[in-house]
């Protein structure tokens, strides 16, 4: 900028593409750091449980799933061939807990602008820092979740018995956590920048995530995919994410480096095609919105 | 130091008229299709124009300015004169359509109180939230925290929920936080209109103090001329989204006067003004016209006279004329009656010219509602023709008076301003 006389600040009517505000984004960190606080105490302010609630809820589901998935279905709860001993409940939680954070992430995501609506409408700060805000403070509820799945996976480690063994993939997990927020956080703005003009969206995210839970091996192990359909459903991001993390934490499962690297060239395509279309949006989205 | 601290250049805003944004994907979609297959669009009303050619409205229309740092800048302007669309403007709640902005400094906007504030938090917590959302980091806020604890008068709640504030507290807390911000550029929006009148003379006060002391510079915008000449040393007119006064408070406030065509001016026609829905006909009032002026406004030395204009539909007997007077917040201010007009027979068309006293009325507009009617035996009316809203008319002080008055609070004093206590005795 060549002609702003020295002013600090230029307010144009022009949009740059690649003009994405992260750096001012990042300079509202104690915003970010404030939201998600927020978030968290009222979340659970008058509950009697607290951020219990946080693990009753998986814990719950993943019983469920043991039950009807496990002891009726009797799906295969292996991602790969081979013998290997793993509890079902471990097998569960490890899935729901990921895909909780994940679509939780987006479902709020996809939210941003519509229920920032009043506090956006009437004073400017990065738009982007209620995303990153929401997918931080439910990253504290993931963490209770899997510090509680944590103690459960010790007590299998130390008590043997399984398959389980801590292996080099265990570095995997703090990756595939990154690439589930990035993706969540993606979509979300994808979602959030439509629906500023297009609520049909809105009513399609929850029923979209239901299906998209199907097509992502939670309820089930990815051997129960047949093998000539397999590079078709490795398409779906999530799938390397969820198998990698099992992969990671039981220490045996299904890897494939190719897989894992286009699921990333995805997820960060995703996340770079939503920024610049949140960029876009949000210079205007309260005349539409 | 003169430093300009916003530029705006040519600014403008446009709007689609109509639906804006309220349509589906679907129509989009079928929009697009038959766009492309070279048909009519399918989701348009019959004999409509073109969707996407739809009407549009421009919220401002080249606007240019320039403020100076310790500059206090008053926007006035009347509903959809573009103020708040400015207001928007500036501080990037949304995107100029043409024309840009230049900022020195940070900006911190006050278009509402208590943006940000979560009931379930409290009072402290909310400080922090707000704060960040204004712009402010943590550290700052720690080190003002005391400051905004004090201004607020809050303190015995500040650690309660402000779910449980009273809406005065709320806004109190909410100011306290803005007010203490370190932005260059501080913009209001009429956040000043709740809270009790000592807190709002005190944020007004603060106000001036931070553009005095600091070089602040302070964007104004209210509907209440008194505290723009309180707080302003220069104001800008907004009409139809162009500026139409950039100067001094006291011409900019006339200035805003004059553009009140449709309801301060002189004459008014009564023909199709509503009327109730009781009201017997038995005459017709055609119009009503103030005279010696050439808009109702008024200084309350003189007598205000006036003209109406109307027509007996049958014999009519011991005939009066009634104005109410309203406020602009609408509570009754009083009732002016007539003398005796006399008596007329059918079809006579009468041209009568009254005179009042304007001298107990405080500043601000008034509305009248007007009547001609006949005395009941029981004391009571009966109109025979009754225009509810006919007009309006401001009362202004003079500039000798502004010296030794108040700056009218219609809702806290009423409408009637009592002649000055005269001083009989003073002793020490």
């Amino acid at each position: 900028m060549s002609d702003n006389n020295g002013f600090k600040t230029v307010i144009d009517s022009k949009h740059k593409l690649f003009d994405l505000h992260i750096k001012e984004t990042l300079g509202y960190k104690d915003l970010i750091m404030l939201t998600v606080k927020k978030d968290f105490t009222a979340k659970y302010k008058q509950t009697v449980l607290g951020p219990a609630w946080a693990v009753i809820q998986p814990l719950l589901t993943t019983f469920v799933f043991t039950f009807i998935f496990g002891s009726l279905a009797k799906l295969p709860i292996a991602d790969a061939d081979g013998s290997f001993v793993v509890p079902g409940f471990l097998f569960y939680m490890s899935g729901n807990i990921c895909w909780s954070y994940f679509s939780t992430t987006l479902q709020h995501v996809s939210n941003t602008f519509i229920a920032n609506r009043a506090t956006m409408g009437k004073v400017y700060y990065p738009r982007l820092v209620s995303p990153v805000a929401t997918a931080l403070s439910n990253l504290i509820s993931f963490g209770i979740q899997f510090a509680l799945f944590f103690v459960i996976w010790l007590f299998y480690i130390i008590k043997g018995g399984t398959s389980l063994a801590i292996t080099p993939m265990i570095l995997m997990v703090p990756l595939t956590i990154i690439q589930m927020m990035l993706l969540a956080i993606g979509c979300g703005i994808v979602i959030s920048s439509l629906t500023t003009k297009y609520r049909d969206l809105a009513m399609l995210v929850s029923f979209g995530l239901n299906l998209w839970h199907y097509g992502t091996p939670i309820a089930y192990g990815l051997k129960l995919v047949p093998e000539k359909y397999l590079w078709f459903y490795m398409f779906n991001p999530m799938t390397p994410v969820i198998t990698t993390f099992r992969n990671g934490m039981f220490g045996f499962g299904y890897f494939n480096s190719g897989y894992y690297l286009i699921s990333w060239a995805i997820t960060l395509a995703i996340f770079f095609v939503g920024l610049i279309l949140f960029s876009r949006i949000e210079r205007n989205f309260m005349d539409t919105v | 130091m003169d430093q300009i601290m916003i530029r705006v250049e040519d600014l403008k805003k446009e709007y689609k008229l109509g639906q804006i944004g309220g349509t589906t994907l679907r129509d989009e979609l079928q929009r697009k299709f038959a766009k492309m297959r070279g048909k009519e669009d399918p989701t348009k009303k019959i004999g409509a124009k073109d969707y996407t050619a739809g009407e549009t409205f421009m919220a401002l229309n080249g606007v240019s300015f320039e403020v100076k740092n310790g500059e206090r800048l008053g926007i006035i302007g009347h509903n959809g004169a573009g103020k708040s669309t400015l207001l928007k403007l500036l501080s990037r709640i949304t995107a100029p359509t043409e024309g840009r902005i230049l900022l020195n400094g940070r900006i911190a906007s006050m278009l509402e109180v208590g943006t940000g504030f979560h009931p379930e938090l409290t009072g402290r917590e909310n400080i922090y939230m707000n704060g960040a959302i204004l712009g402010m980091s943590k550290a700052e806020i720690d080190s003002k925290i005391e400051k905004i604890i004090e201004f607020s008068e809050c303190r015995q709640f500040i650690d309660t929920p402000v779910k449980r504030y009273s809406s005065g507290m709320y806004v109190k807390l909410a100011f306290s936080v803005a007010a203490h911000l370190d932005s260059e550029i501080i913009i209001m929006d009429e956040v000043l209109a709740v809270g009790d009148m000592a807190f709002q003379n005190k944020c007004l006060a603060k106000m001036k103090q931070a553009a005095e002391e600091d070089g602040r510079t302070v964007l104004y915008v209210s509907h209440n001329m008194n505290t723009i000449r309180q707080l302003c040393e220069r104001c800008i007119v907004l009409s139809k989204g162009k500026i139409i006064f950039d100067g001094d408070v006291e011409e900019a406030i006339s200035a805003y006067s004059n553009t009140n065509v449709d309801s301060v001016t002189s004459y008014i026609n009564l023909e199709d003004c509503a009327r109730p829905e009781n009201t017997s006909a038995t005459a017709f009032m055609h119009s009503l016209e103030f005279l010696d002026s050439d808009e109702a406004i008024f200084s309350r030395d003189n007598a205000i006279r006036l003209k109406l204009n109307w027509t007996a539909k049958t014999d009519l007997k011991g005939v009066y004329f009634r104005m109410i007077l309203r406020n602009m917040l609408n509570s009754p201010v009083g009732l002016i009656q007539s003398e005796l007009i006399g008596d007329f027979s059918n079809g006579e068309t009468q041209d009568t010219v009254f005179e009042f006293d304007p001298k107990l009325l405080a500043d601000g507009r008034y509305h009248l509602s007007i009547a001609l009617y006949q005395k009941g035996s029981l004391g009571n009316s009966m109109a025979l023709d009754h225009v509810t809203k006919a007009c309006s008319f401001q009362v202004i002080s003079k500039e000798s008076e502004l010296a030794d008055t108040l700056n009218w609070t219609h809702t806290w004093w009423g409408s009637v301003m009592f002649p000055q206590m005269r001083i009989i005795k003073q002793e020490d």
